[in-house]
């Protein structure tokens, strides 16, 4: 009972130091089918943002770089299936890819009424600060919490890609100034 | 007349060293897996092809700024031939974190 609170308690602090959103309400170790969910939520979230930015933007590299997100994270979650299949794991909802969902819809919402140079720099901005806000849970929380080797194996490529993203977003978000 | 015979010799041995060069320009792999060049860093002369073996499901490219790109498609290959001797830092452009670099020998 001790044990597991100071290690809550440990992985919540660890959480608040790294971002204060959605990922400080997993204050316990997810377990692996509820990593699963909450990586393929955070995928799913980003492929929706780009596709709402490939309907409204007018910019090449904005479509470009949402038509990139599109395509890896899309690749990305085919091989989270496959492997949640092989693995007979069920993804399993939880707090944490509730409290994503829910702060993606707040954000879409925030991005559908803008237009124009306002949408893009707000998308790509929102883009780079989710790509870090995601690395920083992969690397604290749920790559040291998988159990299964494949399941780590594919996080630890998840957040090369995503860290690959974060530094493609950045290069756009310096583009439009 | 006999001053022809050995200009003819001369254009034929020229001929033939410019078609021989490109027989010994080699291919060389750079294979891609989970977003990472090996090797890394490679030597090759003008006239080599480079090869990159893309072992991920993910599109990459070797993209060396303001000069060229080559695209690598999921699970697919790219090449390219070295046209120009010179030290070229190369990456991704999908994946900016992806770094190689090539050696090009005249």
């Amino acid at each position: 009972m001790s044990i597991k609170h100071t290690a809550s308690l440990a992985a919540l602090v660890a959480l608040l130091l790294v971002s204060a959103t959605p990922f400080a309400q997993a204050a316990d170790k997810p377990t692996d089918p509820q990593i699963a969910h909450i990586a393929y939520t955070a995928g799913v979230i980003d492929v929706e943002a780009a596709k709402l930015a490939i309907e409204k933007s007018k910019t090449k590299e904005v479509v470009d770089f949402a038509n990139d997100m599109v395509r890896d994270h899309e690749a990305v979650n085919v091989q989270a299936l496959d492997l949640v299949k092989k693995l007979k794991v069920t993804p399993e909802d939880n707090a944490t890819s509730q409290a994503l969902s829910k702060a993606a819809e707040e954000e879409r919402a925030k991005l559908a009424k803008l237009e124009g140079a306002a949408f893009d720099k707000a998308y790509v901005a929102n883009e780079v600060a989710y790509h870090k806000q995601v690395n920083g849970a992969l690397e604290t929380l749920l790559i040291p919490s998988a159990e299964n080797a494949e399941l780590k194996s594919l996080l630890e490529t998840g957040l090369k890609i995503f860290q690959g993203h974060q530094q493609h977003a950045e290069h756009v978000a310096g583009m439009l100034k | 007349m006999k001053a022809g015979m050995p200009i003819c010799s001369l254009a034929g041995a020229l001929a033939l060293a410019l078609v021989a060069s490109p027989a010994l320009a080699a291919t060389i792999e750079v294979t891609i897996d989970k977003l990472v060049f090996t090797p890394a860093s490679i030597e090759a002369k003008v006239g080599d092809t480079i090869e990159w073996v893309n072992k991920d499901a993910f599109a990459h490219t070797a993209t060396v700024k303001g000069d060229w790109e080559v695209m690598i498609p999921p699970e697919s290959k790219g090449r390219m031939t070295l046209e120009k001797a010179g030290a070229v830092d190369y990456f991704c452009r999908f994946h900016p974190n992806m770094k190689g670099h090539l050696d090009v020998a005249p």
